[in-house]
This record gives C-alpha cells, sequence and structure tokens, in this order.
C-alpha cells in the first residue's frame, strides 16, 4: 500500500551554514523523491484537502500528474485556479489547511501536498513558464491598488476572462509581502518575480510608485474609465506598544527590519546602500510568523544572540510549527511567558536594555487563548541592542481616508461583502489584509478570487 | 523612468534638478514631498519638493551633497533618468489667510519654503521671508524667494551679507519693528528649527516647521520617520511632514537622524574607492 510509505523530507540547507546566509532554506523535492511522494496520495473520490484550499486548487488530480511524470501538466492543473503557485507552495499553511483535511493525517502523516505544488511549479519555471490562456477582450477596464497577493490574484484572474487590468502600486517593484515582508531565505524574489512576469504575458499592466490616495483616487479612477475597482491595500501600518522608549534608535517595526533587508537588500550593504544595523543582541517581540522572520534574519546579519520574546507559552506561538522549528535550529532563543514594560537607553540615544517582566497563563480570553498576567514584582533586565517590534500590522489608510462613502469597521478595515467582496461603492470590490486585518497569503489570494468572480458578474451587466 | 529636465547649481555643492514627474506635479502641493530612488541599488530618499509646474509637467528638487545618496543625486546631468520618483506625498501647508507671516528658510531649507511662501502669498497673506545661510555663497535662490514674497531679510552667520546672526536673529530683527505675526513656517537644519521654535514659544506665535527623517517607503509602512509630537508618536511621512514646532521633540529627532552616520560613512569611503579604481 502506498499510503504505508512515510511522508518525505524536504532537502533543507545545513542549519549552521545557513544562519549566515540569506539563501533559500528549504531545497525542495528531487524528481524522484516528489514522485515517490505523489505516489501516497490515495486519490479519494470526494478529497477533502480540495476543501481545505482557499482558492480550491483539484489536489488529487495535480498529484496523480506527477505520478504519471506529467508535470508540465500538474502545473497547468495547479495554475487553473492559483496563478502563482511557487509562491503558495513555499508560503501557504498547508498543515491548518489542505494538508490538515488529508485522510492519511488521520492515523499518520498527511501528504505533502504543499511541497509537491511547490515541486510542479518550479517544474514549470526551469522548464519556461506556459502563459495561461485569456478569454477574448470584453473591452473593459478594471484598476486594481496594490500587487501584493490579493491584487495579483485578482488582476489574473480578471485578466484570464478578458479584461484590461492595471494595477497600481505604491512601492518601486510588484509584489507587496511577497518582495518587502517575506525574506529571501524563505521565498526567492526572483521566483516572486518569474511568477509577476506570468501576469505580464497575460496582458497586465503594472504602474509601480503610484500611491493611491496621493497621486489619484479611487473616485478618479472610476472617472478615468475604469469600470470597476478592487482595493488589495493590505495590512501596511505598524503596531507599536506605546512603552516607554519605543522611539529610540535601534528600535525598528518589523516592516521597517524586513523591508530594509527584504525589498532594499540591505543585507547586501554597502552594495545595496540601504543600511541595517542590529548589534550584537536582538530582541524580536512577539511570536507570529513576522517575529520569525525578523529573528531569522537578524540572526543573518551577524547578530549574536537573537531572542524571540513572548507573552504566552511555546503552545500559543502563532507563528507555523515549521517557521518556529527552523528559528530554534539556526539558535534563535526564546524567551516565553515574557514582554517588556520599558526599553532603555544610552546617552546618544541608542537601545541599550529593556525591562521585562514575566507572566503567566490565566483562563482563556475572548481569542480562545489563554490569557496572560503579568507576574507582580518580576522585573528584570535584558541587555540588548536592538529591538524589532513585530506585534501585528494595521490597515494601511492612504486609500481609505481618501475614498469618500467607502464603509470601515472601527479599526480601519473595509466592509466588505464576506461573499462578493463587495464594498458600499457600487463597482468597488476590496480583499485582503484590508478587509479582515493581517492573515495569510493564500486568504489573501481567496479574496482576490473571489472579488474577481463578482467584478466579472458586475461588468457583464454593466 | 523620471528625466532631469534642468540642473542648475545654485552654491557649493547645492544642486537644483527639475524633473519630469507630470503625475506628481499634477498633484503637488506646497509643503508636500517626493521619494527618490536613483538606481537599482540606492536608497529611497525623501526629499521637499521647491517647485512644480503642472504644465510643464515638472517637480523641482534641491539637494546638498551631505551623504552618498544626495552626493549621487547632485553629480546627475540633464537628460539623465531617476529610476523612482514617487509623490505627493505627506500632508500640504495649511493655507489660508493668516494675516503677516514669517517664512524661514535655512540653507536647503529655502527649497521647501518657497512654495509655501508662494501659497501664503496667493492666499492673500503679507509674506515676509528670512533667508539664513553660513555665509554670503550658501544663501540660496534669492531672487525666487523676492519673487514671492513682500519682503525678504537675510542673515548669514559671519555678516557677509546681510544681518549678521542666526535665523532667529531675523526673526528679532522682523519683530523689533513692532509687526504682528500671526505664524511662522521655518524649514532648515534640524537645530535651526529648534532655535526658532524655542524663540518664538515664549512668545505665542505659532510655529510650523518641517521634519525631514529618516524614511524607507514614505508611505506610513515602517515607521522609521516616527517624531514625538507632544508627547504623541506621529509618522512624518503621513502625519508631516509639518508638526507645530512648539510641541517637536527635536533631541530625540536629532538623536534618531544620526543613527545610521556611521554606515553613510562606510557607503561614501565606498563610492570613493570605486570612482579612483576607475580614474574619475
Amino acid at each position: 500500500m502506498a499510503s504505508k510509505m512515510p511522508r518525505h523530507d524536504m532537502p533543507r540547507q545545513d542549519a549552521l551554514a545557513r544562519g549566515n546566509n540569506f539563501q533559500e532554506v528549504a531545497l525542495g523535492y528531487p524528481l524522484e523523491v516528489a514522485v515517490q511522494e505523489a505516489n501516497r496520495c490515495l486519490q479519494c473520490k470526494k478529497p477533502k484537502c480540495v476543501a481545505g484550499c482557499p482558492v480550491g486548487v483539484d489536489i488529487p488530480k495535480f498529484i496523480q500528474k506527477i505520478t504519471e511524470r506529467e508535470f508540465l501538466e500538474a502545473a497547468q492543473i495547479i495554475k487553473r485556479k492559483n496563478l502563482l503557485p511557487a509562491i503558495c507552495g513555499r508560503v501557504c499553511p498547508q498543515e491548518s489547511q489542505c494538508e490538515a483535511q488529508c485522510i492519511l493525517g488521520v492515523k499518520g502523516e498527511p501528504v505533502a501536498i504543499g511541497r509537491l505544488e511547490r515541486f510542479a511549479a518550479d517544474y514549470e519555471i526551469a522548464q519556461g513558464c506556459c502563459k495561461p490562456e485569456c478569454q477574448a477582450p470584453t473591452g473593459k477596464k478594471v484598476a486594481v491598488i496594490g500587487a501584493g497577493p490579493a491584487g495579483l490574484t485578482c488582476a489574473a484572474e480578471l485578466a484570464r476572462s478578458g479584461h484590461g487590468v492595471t494595477i497600481y502600486e505604491a512601492l518601486h517593484v510588484a509584489g507587496g509581502v511577497l518582495m518587502y515582508g517575506i525574506p529571501e531565505f524563505r521565498l526567492p524574489k526572483a521566483i516572486v518575480q518569474k511568477e509577476i512576469n506570468g501576469l505580464k504575458d497575460m496582458g497586465v499592466e503594472i504602474k509601480v510608485n503610484q500611491v493611491v490616495g496621493k497621486v489619484t483616487s479611487v473616485q478618479e479612477l472610476l472617472d478615468s474609465g475604469y469600470d470597476a475597482v478592487f482595493i488589495g491595500t493590505g495590512a501596511g501600518l505598524p503596531h507599536f506598544l506605546n512603552i516607554p522608549g519605543e522611539n529610540l534608535c535601534g528600535v525598528y517595526s518589523a516592516n521597517e527590519f524586513l523591508t530594509r533587508s527584504n525589498l532594499m537588500k540591505a543585507y547586501d550593504f554597502p552594495n545595496h546602500i540601504t543600511p541595517i544595523k542590529v548589534g550584537e543582541r536582538v530582541a524580536v517581540l512577539g511570536g507570529g510568523n513576522v517575529a520569525m522572520d525578523a529573528a531569522r534574519t537578524a540572526l543573518r546579519l551577524g547578530a549574536k544572540d537573537v531572542y524571540i520574546i513572548y507573552r504566552r507559552s511555546k503552545t500559543e506561538l502563532p507563528a507555523r510549527a515549521e517557521e518556529v522549528e527552523n528559528a530554534e535550529e539556526e539558535g534563535v532563543k526564546f524567551h516565553l511567558l515574557t514582554f517588556p514594560v520599558e526599553i532603555l537607553g544610552n546617552e546618544k540615544g541608542n537601545v541599550k536594555s529593556m525591562v521585562c517582566l514575566r507572566y503567566e497563563l490565566g483562563e482563556p480570553d475572548e481569542s480562545g487563548r489563554c490569557k496572560p498576567l503579568a507576574i507582580k514584582g518580576s522585573e528584570f533586565e535584558i541587555s540588548v541592542d536592538t529591538v524589532v517590534v513585530a506585534v501585528g500590522q494595521g490597515p494601511n489608510p492612504l486609500v481609505t481616508m481618501t475614498t469618500k462613502g467607502l464603509a470601515l469597521d472601527k479599526r480601519g478595515t473595509i466592509l466588505a461583502d464576506k461573499e462578493t467582496m463587495a464594498t458600499s461603492i457600487p463597482g468597488v470590490y476590496a480583499g485582503g489584509d484590508i478587509v479582515t486585518g493581517a492573515a495569510t497569503v493564500i486568504q489573501a489570494m481567496g479574496a482576490g478570487k473571489k472579488a474577481a468572480a463578482s467584478i466579472n458578474k458586475y461588468l457583464a451587466t454593466k | 523612468m523620471y528625466t532631469v529636465v534642468k540642473r542648475r547649481v545654485l552654491a557649493e555643492a547645492i544642486v537644483l534638478l527639475e524633473i519630469l514627474a507630470p503625475d506628481v506635479a499634477n498633484k503637488a502641493q506646497a509643503g508636500q514631498f517626493v521619494i527618490v530612488r536613483q538606481m537599482h541599488n540606492s536608497e529611497r530618499i525623501p526629499l521637499t519638493i521647491m517647485d512644480f509646474d503642472r504644465q510643464k509637467g515638472t517637480v523641482t528638487i534641491v539637494l546638498q551633497a551631505v551623504g552618498y545618496s544626495s552626493k549621487l543625486l547632485t553629480e546627475m546631468e540633464e537628460g539623465d533618468n531617476l529610476l523612482d520618483f514617487v509623490g505627493p506625498l505627506g500632508q500640504p501647508t495649511e493655507i489660508k489667510n493668516y494675516g503677516t507671516v514669517l517664512c524661514v528658510g535655512g540653507g536647503v531649507g529655502v527649497a521647501p519654503i518657497h512654495p509655501i511662501a508662494r501659497a501664503l502669498r496667493d492666499a492673500g497673506n503679507k509674506v515676509i521671508s528670512i533667508l539664513a545661510a553660513k555665509n554670503k555663497d550658501l544663501i540660496i535662490l534669492e531672487e525666487e524667494m523676492k519673487a514671492v514674497s513682500d519682503e525678504i531679510v537675510i542673515t548669514t552667520d559671519d555678516g557677509s551679507y546681510g544681518l549678521k546672526g542666526f535665523a532667529t536673529h531675523g526673526v528679532q530683527a522682523v519683530l523689533d519693528r513692532g509687526l504682528e505675526i500671526s505664524a511662522i513656517w521655518a524649514i532648515g537644519p534640524m537645530i535651526m528649527m529648534k532655535s526658532v521654535a524655542d524663540f518664538t514659544k515664549p512668545l505665542g506665535i505659532k510655529t510650523l516647521v518641517s521634519m525631514n527623517p529618516i524614511m524607507v517607503d514614505g508611505t506610513g509602512m515602517c515607521g522609521a520617520c516616527r517624531v514625538l509630537v507632544g508627547q504623541e508618536t506621529k509618522f512624518a511621512c503621513v502625519h508631516g511632514p509639518e508638526f507645530d514646532g512648539h510641541l517637536v521633540d527635536f533631541d530625540l529627532a536629532m538623536k534618531r537622524s544620526a543613527y545610521f552616520r556611521q554606515e553613510e560613512a562606510i557607503a561614501l569611503h565606498e563610492h570613493k574607492c570605486q570612482c579612483q579604481k576607475e580614474g574619475k
């Protein structure tokens, strides 16, 4: 029985070596391993994995194609539902989505769907991408604001339906969080750009350096001839803790820290001119994927000691188990049930230490996780040179503030219909983190896809 | 690509560049800034807008060669291209008829003062502009400022031109005439803005300053440009760059501006080595 075969590990760079370089950690399945892993799939008649995929990829079918060594066809099957498979194969939390539903997971380990997706996508990229077929031009035009996961997906789906699509991106390169947030060692930027080039081949126009809300507005886009607008501007506003000392030199938001390193390539200073410095000891505040990315980046930038400082215990860490494991292997130290109350600086205004409190867990709170309770009198000082605040991001208000009549909730996220992604303005749709608050790449892609389907319907009535 | 259509040397190491960027020119207002990235490996640096011409579709910026990136920008020639030019960013100056106003520009700070003075005068204000610099050679844009002001006062540290003294001496000289000043805009080096704000605070004259902290994206995404204003943390890129000078924590701002000084020196040094190798 194929299912008795254990799940295949994916080769990774050695933990010690990779702590010093920015090359990709996970190396992908070699061809024969991919075929063997694909053979573990039971090809269920009613596959639950598909229901677990936010974009509904026909998982058993693409896996079957891998067993038949029809790798390009496997990639094409994925691409019918997901035009960014090399990205998703790397950053989707498969363990809580498709793989969580896999029947093999009940008694053993699920099929490594994510790794197989990555394998098929990388195989196709190596062979030269095939251009997805687009329907005949409809003559309709759609503006997409933000070239992150939601915007790219929405744009790709709309282009496939024959509409003219223009993406307005604020930064100098398309990709959003895929470029500025997720590090090179987890998602190589060349891969991101190759998948984005696939969109350009489909006729999607990408205008960079366009800050909507400043250089133009949603209303102006509608007035200038776009039939519909999709807003996918993400969660780009960093949260801080509002504790004393947070404006000292050496305190970065995770967004700043990662943007310097990823988008601006500060790890290659001075060949790239944007600087970044970490000193010897770095504290990363928070326990999510962004915190893990920042901690692992700090190690690679030469920090001797990197600490994850988190208020709750290991069980509550919001980061993917795989990322926590990677960070631990590379030498990131976890200070759990600990959080700072103040950051202290020297005479130059540079960070020198943090005063922290110890915590214990109480009853579950409204989020369902145990509430952290500060232990009175437990103050202690940790000496650090750099602090990275990774406690989440809110919606960027540049577009929402300048769009009259756009309904928002009290957090500032856009109110959009769950099924249609329609906003309070006719013809204007929204999806991704700007609607949900900070979430995952694939959830944003799912929203972009749903919005594209609604926009299609809307345009048919116009 | 954004083409340099005009280059003018204003003083030693201070250069004016007029850039073809119709979209930005179309929306630019006094007090706003742009983010510029010259080449594929360059930093994104914020620069305040000195002028804009909606008909020609150009935006003018003024640079002083201090660090590596600004030095490279001042070396650009007419016809050269900037890779990225983003804007207009930040909040525009609140323009209305205040009465009689002072526009104080220190060093290259005269450049961002220029469109503010013009807009204030167009709104009916009596505009007295003060141009301050170390010496006569570093007084820039005198003719342009005359054209948008009712009167100009010049101060130099060494007395080589106009009044001898700092920007604050210029402000004092105007106040000594018994004029009622409704508001002051002061833009220039941090220490100059702090001095003017400290000087006007006991007098109760509304004083606005334009902060130019380190930035990365310039759209509120990174928070590198945090400024403490009246005990509240603000992002200069989206809430500013203009703030009430009496509330800004300048000491903190100066420290934050100096954070990467060592790295700037390294970049400049590498650049010199590279130029020597290439025999420039």
